[in-house]
């Protein structure tokens, strides 16, 4: 104890650990949310292939065929196999998390997370369906 | 100033894309990335196909789509890279470049989507 404390109008800054690069790896659940995290450059790549679908397709019909020849190389394939997988992770965390961002009150009451998690999971099966039958009627 | 202003918009700009996403791209990646590539499923023809991208319905909803992920994307690019990597010191590049794309590639996406003849 030596001479009065020292104030300052700024706030102190903690101390913070400094944390490896590979942080994420060490459990599970923070490579699960690495791997959410990822997911968005994944719906980036969709994007661009589906703008190319459509450019291909407003192009002329023989177009259309080179971009459907195009998607079947293999490498195509196997990205678009993971674009799949990581979209599938980015729905159901997303409508998981919708209850705690989404808080709906009747009457006074919370309705249940379940319900809300639910009501999403059917938008996407219905949209799902929708699109299907969209693309696939003849 | 701005920063305060603008957060809450590319927040919510992250949460319609990824509502958007959630319930859009899984079927459409499926159908066109892996179903009719390995012929599970035959594609459909070009007309069905032009007709469809024709309408301003499917080419609003496309667009939407398209924007909306673009902002997705970058907002949560951003921040992965913020919380993984630890290159604080190029946020201001990171931001340039992920927002800076998002908006690029809406501009791009809306001459795709709205020029087909």
């Amino acid at each position: 104890m030596s001479g009065p404390p020292v104030y300052t109008e700024f706030h102190p800054r903690w101390y913070r650990k400094r944390m490896g690069t590979l942080w994420w790896v060490h459990r599970p659940s923070y490579l699960l949310f690495a791997l959410r995290e990822l997911s968005c450059v994944f719906v980036a790549w969709f994007v661009i292939f589906l703008l190319l679908l459509i450019h291909a397709v407003g192009t002329g019909k023989r177009d259309y065929e080179r971009f459907l020849d195009w998607a079947a190389n293999p490498w195509v394939i196997a990205v678009n196999i993971i674009t799949l997988l990581f979209v599938v992770l980015h729905a159901v965390t997303w409508f998981n998390l919708a209850p705690k961002a989404i808080v709906v009150r009747t009457r006074g009451s919370r309705v249940p997370s379940s319900f809300v998690a639910g009501t999403n999971y059917l938008a996407w099966a219905v949209v799902s369906v929708v699109l299907a039958w969209l693309v696939l009627r003849t | 100033m701005s920063r305060r202003r603008v957060e809450p918009i590319l927040w919510l700009l992250f949460s319609a894309g990824g509502m958007a996403a959630a319930l859009l791209v899984p079927m459409l990646v499926f159908l066109f990335g892996v179903a009719f590539p390995l012929g599970w499923i035959s594609a459909p023809s070009h007309g069905h196909l032009l007709a469809l991208a024709r309408n301003p319905a499917t080419a609003i909803v496309l667009f939407g789509l398209c924007v909306l992920a673009l902002f997705h994307w970058a907002h949560r690019f951003r921040y992965t890279l913020y919380d993984g990597l630890q290159i604080k010191h190029l946020n201001g590049l990171i931001n340039v470049c992920c927002y800076g794309g998002a908006v690029a590639g809406s501009v791009v996406a809306g001459i795709v989507v709205f020029s087909i003849p």
